[in-house]
């Protein structure tokens, strides 16, 4: 058989498959019972539908953006109107999409099936922790149609304390609000991690998924609290007009740039590390091989979230810092870009001597490799103190940081979305058309940000509303680039809704995993397990795997 | 790789270890998907931890523009902090750790389940909670009449004349080093408001625990939320310990 | 098809003027693209290898032709290498990234001071000879020029493109930043930090001439009065000469040669007196009391503007001597006690 040689693919009898009658999904019925429920399988589905929402609106803005910088002249809209659409894709693209992408719904979905437990620690606080990341996304919706707020996602003092006239301290409470959804998320998390485990669980047997997601979590509760005051003495300055920030009045505006930083930094890896655990847990699968040093891969994102607290002085290298501390910051950086390269040649060596198929969530996590290490390698020229000088606030860092966010992050959410696809939902996507909008996706994303580089160190400052003239052909093909990425983004939303009620029927492992979420049904029961597993192997123990299904099979027949 | 902690326990339904292992602390408070008491407990705590935790830095950023400031504009602190009441601060550090002494006394009356005598400290607790906040809005207000609160209406002239405003003890500083009084006054109330709120939230949390003690739901062994709610109340009280020297006690050494 | 045509000129515009690169202006331009092409070639390398690594293996050991895979737990050699080497170019990187940064941003002790007063949405450029300048800058190539920046609302950033050099305005600070132009010419000058409204036309050009070149437009833009000397004249009229005579039994301490040497503080400290510490005394006197004298100088925050501070500045810098300022004193204001509230003054 070919079909056999080209794809893992082992979907059960479709004539006579159908989903399983008792599910997570089918437990209950109406709407109360999902928007009081307590499962973590259900407040992942609610995760995935509203950030989808809010990624959608925040891509309509970039569009938008796009659009209006098709020429040089400020056409389309007015100045005003322009740093209001970049300032909501920031806000929303940032913080009701990035940070709770990965882990507010894959790792909600698997951490605890992963674990081998009923739930996370805390049903409660997961279901408060969506309500409040919907409260935070209300609350930038009412900034929005209130008028929009125009302080970039920075909120840079003292022009977001005393220069603007809009919605500023909204938008800030809706960050604040949302802030803590992510606060009780990595919560919840850590304590799932270190108290719900199964039996025979040790901390080395988790899969790579829940490691980063550990060390995501603790990024998530040490840094959001920062950011939760740094962004309520902006209210309090605006509100009462006195100045910690304000340098009239004594204040400092770079304190405010430090402890804006200090979470803003660490953000960035909040929203990468969940993505890194995906790619581990999809290479593993379709190379059929556990992850090449699993021990470095765990440590490494350990390092990178320790590491990630002491570089945030990178973002302020040409602000006037004292050139020695900038030196410090700038070695920090360098270091922290070492267990990113480690991460990456491991996932590369863990396909060496695999048996390699290349179904969509492997498209798109050689997608995330490729432009996560363009991503990460850019990011070297920004830590270099004297190239920073050149490339710093143009569209370089633009680009940079969507190579990071956009085409690592992204590409690895979508990888993971697809990947865990048939757990979720117990069907399966359309293969073919999946491939075509990951390599859609890919083409488009070169396309819209490869011209930024240049356009970068040619020197077109970012957040320009209008641009000198001969940066346009550059320009041109950045938007034109991001029209094939939308349409690489409305594929999959288009096609996984359908796959809803017609894909295959999945069965419970159709990519032959290792990981204890393949071992249940699909979708999984209300409490994942009938009893709970005790685990007696590794991860990605693939011969262990192969062993089972031969019981399995013997003891069928 | 470390795989020695290996736990090669027999698989076993939930209900059957629940019953053979842990019947004699089988509560109805029991969730669902905690396969033990003990792990509840455990995830429970250590979940307030880390909320601590995210306390701890949430207070740190105010921590970190105090001790910035208040190196920069020694000067102005000094005297600003003067005009805060020592007395009336001394006393309500006494107060919250009396407060926090009757937390201590409820945690144990409920591990050993005494009811009554939970009640009691409970109540004794927010008693003590409600004076913190009575005294700490008499403090307000002197603030407030001094026109010591930062805004359009802060005044300066008592720092640069503290002769003409009936103050003998303090020496004028400069208007220029006054303004940034307006920078202590506005840290002051920011701290002391950030901790008056968590105060308020514990004391509504207190009387949600006293009326849940009095139904009788912690004395069958069921203490987690007494005991979690006695972690944040010793912490608030100890977030008050770092601001009462760094506020009202700045100056009162002798630096030379 | 109008719009082609358009974009047509605009191609041929980009490819003949900045294809990928900006022109190289200044001295720092070269050791700028050189660690630019440095990081080029390590990201294509980097780059190459991962893709090398995922395409040959994707090719040799795809599931047709290698159908079981072989368990590999992995191999601390090849994770030492994979760690070192990135390790060791990282370091290189970041030595030579620190060497460049050193080089911008300390500038060399001959070079000319222009300021920079940036404000939404303009540049302000203020010669040493009383020229100003909005959006726009002038400067002669072959010499070393220091901008000494402030800004006076909120942040923005001083961005050359083509001279490779960027620096943020702050309020209420002085930064600096400095360049050698190479080539006569007019190239970019943006505002790079988001600050409102009209962000985007903060821009200006800041044309390189030949000395000679430079030499005339200065005599040609003169506004008659050089920064020193606007400078001396706000001295004057805010009332500093009143206390700041140079005698030696005044209240207040001599100014002459002030600029450059070390102040014994009352608390003290030292401290140097550069561009930022006479700024911050004249305008939070009370923290900076020299030793030996009374806390009685008046703040004047709010009365004079960042384009007077300068001038001002720029007045104590060529201060020699006390002479000027007690010949003022005995002719004009020789009855006026400490200045009462003096309104702002406009330079």
């Amino acid at each position: 058989m070919s079909a056999t040689s080209t794809t893992i693919l082992n979907l059960p009898d479709q004539t006579t498959a159908a989903i399983p009658k008792k599910n997570y999904i089918s437990s209950e019925h109406g709407l109360l019972s999902w928007l009081l429920t307590g499962d973590h399988k259900r407040i992942a589905m609610l995760y995935l539908i509203s950030i989808t929402f809010f990624f959608f609106i925040g891509g309509a803005f970039a569009g938008l953006i796009r659009l209006e910088l098709l020429t040089p002249q400020p056409d389309l809209v007015a100045s005003d109107t322009y740093n209001k659409f970049f300032t909501m894709h920031g806000i929303i693209m940032v913080f009701l999409f990035l940070v709770p992408s990965v882990p507010a719904t894959l790792g909600n979905f698997l951490i605890p099936i992963m674990l081998g437990a009923r739930d996370l620690a805390f049903p409660k606080i997961n279901l408060l922790s969506w309500y409040l990341y919907l409260a935070g996304g209300t609350l930038t919706l009412a900034a929005l149609v209130l008028g929009g707020v125009d302080t970039g996602w920075t909120f840079t003092t003292p022009l977001s304390t005393h220069y603007l006239n809009t919605h500023v301290v909204t938008t800030a409470s809706a960050i604040f609000v949302a802030g803590f959804s992510s606060i009780f998320t990595g919560l919840n998390f850590i304590v799932t991690i270190h108290r719900m485990r199964c039996p025979g669980m040790t901390w080395f047997r988790m899969p790579l998924f829940v490691w980063s997601h550990y060390a995501a979590s603790i990024l998530m509760v040490l840094g959001t609290p920062v950011l939760a005051i740094s962004l309520t003495l902006v209210g309090l300055e605006r509100l009462v007009g006195i100045g910690v920030f304000d340098p009239t009045k004594g204040g400092d505006p770079l304190l405010f740039q430090h402890l804006f930083w200090f979470y803003s930094h660490p953000a960035v890896y909040i929203m990468i590390l969940p993505g890194m655990g995906v790619i581990s847990e999809v290479v593993s699968t379709f190379s059929r091989k556990r992850v090449f040093g699993y021990t470095a891969v765990a440590f490494s994102s350990v390092a990178i979230a320790l590491f990630g607290f002491f570089v945030w002085e990178h973002h302020m290298f040409i602000m006037g810092v004292s050139n020695y501390s900038a030196l410090v910051f700038s070695l920090l950086s360098m270091l922290v870009a070492v267990p990113s390269a480690i991460k990456i040649f491991n996932w590369s060596f863990t396909l060496q001597k695999g048996s390699i198929t290349f179904e969509t969530p492997m498209l798109y996590a050689f997608g995330f490799m490729g432009l996560f290490t363009i991503g990460g390698l850019t990011g070297i020229f920004l830590a270099a103190l004297g190239m920073d000088i050149q490339l710093t606030e143009t569209y370089f860092i633009v680009a940079h940081f969507h190579f990071v966010m956009v085409g690592g992050m992204l590409m690895a959410f979508l990888s993971g979305v697809h990947f865990w696809w048939p757990k979720m939902t117990g069907r399966m996507y359309p293969e073919s058309l999946s491939k075509l909008a990951a390599v859609v996706t890919f083409i488009g994303f070169i396309l819209t940000f490869m011209p930024q580089f240049i356009v970068g160190y040619l020197g077109m400052p970012r957040r320009y509303h209008a641009y000198p003239p001969e940066y346009q052909v550059l320009n041109v093909l950045s938007t034109a680039g991001a029209t094939v990425l939308g349409v690489g983004y409305m594929l999959p939303i288009l096609y996984l809704a359908w796959s809803l009620k017609y894909g295959a029927i999945a069965g419970n492992n159709p990519w032959q995993a290792t990981g204890l979420e393949w071992q249940i049904q699909s979708p999984p029961l209300t409490e994942n397990f009938t009893e709970i597993p005790v685990m007696d192997h590794e991860a990605y123990d693939y011969e262990w795997l192969e062993h089972k299904t031969q019981n399995e099979v013997t003891t069928v027949g | 790789m470390d795989n020695s902690i290996v736990t090669t326990e027999p698989l076993m339904p939930r209900e059957t270890a629940v019953h053979e292992e842990h019947e004699h602390v089988f509560i109805p408070q029991h969730r669902h998907h905690f396969e033990t008491e003990e792990q509840q407990r455990e995830a429970g705590s250590f979940g307030m931890w880390l909320f601590l935790l995210t306390e701890i830095m949430f207070f740190g950023g105010l921590f970190f523009a105090y001790l910035l400031y208040r190196n920069w504009y020694y000067d102005a602190f000094v005297p600003a902090s003067n005009f805060l009441s020592v007395t009336l601060g001394g006393t309500n550090t006494a107060i919250l750790i009396t407060s926090g002494f009757f937390m201590a006394l409820a945690v144990w009356a409920a591990e050993v389940r005494k009811k009554q005598f939970l009640v009691i400290a409970l109540i004794l607790t927010t008693l003590f909670g409600l004076a913190f906040i009575s005294i700490k809005y008499v403090e307000w207000h002197d603030e407030w009449v001094h026109r010591h609160v930062p805004g359009a209406s802060f005044d300066i002239s008592e720092f640069v004349s503290p002769k003409a405003h009936g103050i003998t003890d303090q020496k004028p500083i400069s208007p220029d080093m006054a303004e940034h009084c307006q920078i202590f006054f506005f840290l002051y109330f920011a701290m002391t408001g950030m901790h008056a709120l968590h105060m308020i939230i514990g004391i509504g949390l207190l009387v949600w625990l006293i009326l849940r003690a009095q139904r009788g739901d912690f004395s069958a062994g069921y203490v987690a939320p007494i005991e979690n709610f006695g972690l944040y109340w010793h912490f608030v009280d100890i977030v008050w310990l770092f601001l009462f020297p760094l506020l009202y006690l700045i100056n009162r050494h002798p630096l030379k | 098809m109008g719009i082609s045509e358009v974009l047509w000129q605009y191609l041929v515009k980009w490819l003949t003027n900045s294809a990928l690169f900006p022109r190289e202006a200044s001295t720092i331009a070269p050791y700028m693209d050189a660690l630019y092409f440095f990081l080029i070639g390590v990201t294509v390398v980097g780059l190459v290898l991962v893709l090398l690594l995922i395409g040959g293996f994707s090719f040799r050991y795809r599931k047709a032709v290698h159908p079981v895979a072989e368990q590999i737990e992995g191999s601390t050699l090849l994770e030492a290498i994979w760690t070192i080497i990135p390790l060791g170019i990282f370091l290189v990187t970041f030595v030579w990234g620190a060497l460049l940064y050193f080089r911008i941003y300390t500038p060399p002790v001959n070079s000319m001071n222009i300021y920079i007063v940036g404000k939404q949405w303009m540049w302000k450029a203020e010669h040493p000879g009383g020229q100003h300048e909005i959006n726009e800058l002038h400067v002669p190539i072959g010499q070393p020029i220091q901008l000494t920046m402030i800004s006076q609302d909120v942040f923005h950033s001083y961005s050359l493109p083509e001279f490779r050099v960027k620096r943020e305005v702050i309020p209420g600070r002085y930064t600096t930043v400095w360049f050698q132009a190479t080539t006569p010419g007019t190239y970019h000058l943006f505002c790079t930090q988001y600050c409102g409204t009209d962000h985007s036309k903060m821009v200006g050009e800041i044309t390189a001439m030949l000395p000679e070149d430079y030499k005339k437009w200065t005599e040609l833009s003169t506004s008659g009065m050089s920064l020193a000397q606007n400078g001396e004249r706000i001295f004057a009229s805010m009332g500093c000469n009143a206390c700041h005579t140079g005698n030696a039994s005044n209240r207040a301490p001599s100014l002459a040669g002030l600029y450059g040497s070390k102040v014994q503080m009352a608390n003290g400290s030292i401290q140097l007196a550069d561009a930022a510490y006479i700024r911050d005394v004249i305008l939070n006197p009370s923290q900076h009391v020299p030793a030996g004298y009374a806390p009685i100088m008046p703040t004047y925050k709010g009365q004079i503007s960042e384009d007077g501070l300068i001038a001002l500045v720029e007045y104590l810098k060529q201060l020699n001597t006390n002479y000027r300022i007690q010949q003022t004193q005995t002719t004009s204001v020789s009855d006026q006690a400490a200045p009462t509230t003096p309104g702002m003054v406009k330079p």
